[in-house]
């Protein structure tokens, strides 16, 4: 206990040679490391913290990355891991802001005594291990950056909208999957019932390419729609698209398509009973 | 003990609400009555609200065109009214269109629909 | 539980959909599900003259299914590819019992033979 105590002492000893400067030094050269992208204030404070916290926890006894007495340290690095993951720093940006308080201490070997040298070894061992523990919770931020987008993508990529009073549109972006393409069925046949809307719109301008497949599910949904009592109609065909479904030999039979979202939208008011009158006073 | 669906009338429309889980017979009887009470009572539209219904099997769904097609012999429009999107994903997959139907959202939009099409009838 | 008479048809849309929800499945799944055994209950008692269900939760490839299995012991089906077809039926039906029922599940197996019985299995997974 008592050489832990010691230990830690000549650690201390070591940071608090010119405390102020060796702050300043470390913020200046992660500063450098992350080229401006992180305001200098921001920064000050930081760093500052975490030097703070590393003082308090050295003059604690602690020398264990893992141990008690880092705490409040570990906490503070978390919040910052956390924050350059979601910034988009790297690992290794993040990683610097620990690993340059070794380079702002290196001046202390020249000229130290057999015991500095000892001292910042250990200093550098425990900075190590905060360091690894920096990235290892980067790591786990970025996963779960990762895993909320993935939920995100399947709710963001299928918004169901309402145009008018009565009518409501599903713009589809992207490739249709099964998986995806029902949860689009089920979210436009629910929104047909919330909404009360009798005319809904699918708009395919941003799917690159229809198989037989998603034009079959495509079917079904129109079909399911009609025996709820509301009517699909198909927009934002694209030529290419066109010639597929005609060569496939995919029956379209009476659902209607129509080239562009603007020409489905006309003909769902129209079936909805709402007149468009333009400013001239003449009827469109 | 098998139950029979009650069957109300507003105006010319034949209203039947079905709230519960239907078996074979009632399902058969409720045909039978059907085509007696449009006679009867001379309607000139039959209303079914399924809002309440969970689940339409072939045998249902043909009891729904067969409705359809009985009661527009006796000159009157069968509207289906208040399917929920799950059983009418679940009629799709299993190959039923229920041609000659004619649907609506809600029980209003369906009185709306009868009203226009008798209109159009006048 | 036996399928014996008109009633018990409703009997086991119940069951199916109690054992549909305590796997978890999606509403459209459930419905699918309890609506493949609708058909089957009420295939097991007009051409097998009766028979018995078994459920219960299975368990593969880490996800959790619905299980569903109609025992009769009835005359069997001689043809098993033309029961399958949409649309043909030996009583009257719409012929969409069996072929609708296998669209609507994701496993399904088929066993019978003329003069003992056919058994069908149904299993609707959890996503």
């Amino acid at each position: 206990m008592v050489a832990k105590q010691d230990g830690s002492a000549r650690l201390l000893k070591l940071l608090s040679t010119g405390e102020q400067d060796l702050a300043a030094q470390w913020i200046t050269q992660v500063s450098a490391g992350l080229a401006g992208r992180i305001s200098r204030a921001e920064l000050d404070r930081e760093l500052n913290e975490l030097f703070t916290a590393l003082v308090e926890a050295l003059r604690a006894g602690g020398q264990d990355a893992h141990g008690e007495e880092l705490s409040e340290l570990r906490a503070l690095l978390t919040e910052l891991s956390r924050n350059r993951a979601r910034q988009g720093f790297t690992p290794s940006e993040t990683a610097l802001s620990v690993f340059a308080l070794k380079h702002v201490l290196e001046p202390v070997l020249e000229g130290g005594t057999k015991d500095d040298v000892l001292a910042y070894l250990r200093l550098s061992r425990l900075l190590d291990d905060l360091g690894l523990f920096t990235i290892e919770t980067y790591t786990r931020a970025r996963e779960e950056i990762i895993a909320a987008q993935a939920d995100q993508l399947l709710e963001l990529s299928t918004p169901v909208v309402k145009l008018w009073d009565g009518v409501i549109a599903v713009p589809l972006v992207g490739t249709l999957d099964s998986a995806r393409t029902q949860v689009v069925m089920e979210k436009l046949l629910q929104a047909l019932v919330d909404t009360g809307s009798e005319q809904a719109i699918i708009d395919i301008t941003g799917v690159p390419a229809v198989d037989t497949q998603v034009a079959q599910h495509l079917l079904k949904t129109i079909v399911a729609a009609r025996l709820m009592g509301a009517e699909c109609t198909v927009s934002g065909i694209r030529p290419q698209i066109a010639q597929t479904i005609v060569a496939l030999g995919i029956e379209f039979g009476d659902i209607v398509t129509k080239a562009s979202l603007a020409d489905a939208l006309q003909l769902a008011l129209k079936k909805a009973g709402v007149e468009m009158i333009s400013p001239a006073g003449g009827r469109r | 003990m098998t139950e029979r669906v009650p069957i109300l009338r507003i105006g010319e429309v034949l209203l039947v609400s079905i709230q519960v889980d239907l078996d074979d017979q009632t399902v058969m009887n409720l045909q039978e009555d059907l085509a007696e009470q449009i006679v009867a009572r001379s309607a000139r539209g039959v209303v079914i609200d399924i809002t309440a219904v969970e689940i339409v099997d072939s045998f249902v769904g043909r009891m729904l065109a067969t409705i359809a097609a009985i009661s527009r012999m006796l000159d009157a429009e069968t509207v289906v009214v208040g399917m929920r999107p799950a059983v009418a994903i679940t009629l799709v997959e299993l190959g039923l269109s229920l041609g000659g139907v004619r649907t609506a959202l809600d029980l209003e939009k369906g009185l709306a629909l009868l009203g226009r099409s008798n209109a159009g009838r006048a | 539980m036996p399928i014996v008479a008109n009633d018990d048809v409703v009997r086991v849309r119940r069951l199916a959909r109690e054992l549909a929800q305590r796997c978890k499945l999606s509403l459209v799944d459930q419905t699918k599900f309890i609506t493949a055994a609708s058909e089957l209950a009420r295939n097991t008692l007009v051409y097998g003259g009766g028979g018995v269900v078994r459920v219960g939760l299975v368990r593969g490839n880490g996800r959790l299914g619905a299980l569903a299995v109609f025992e009769d012991s009835g005359p069997g089906i001689p043809d098993i590819d033309l029961a399958l077809t949409d649309g043909w039926t030996s009583g009257g039906g719409l012929g969409l019992g069996l072929s609708g029922a296998r669209r609507l599940v994701d496993e399904f197996a088929l066993d019978t033979e003329v003069g003992r019985g056919t058994t069908v299995t149904l299993v609707k997974w959890a996503r």
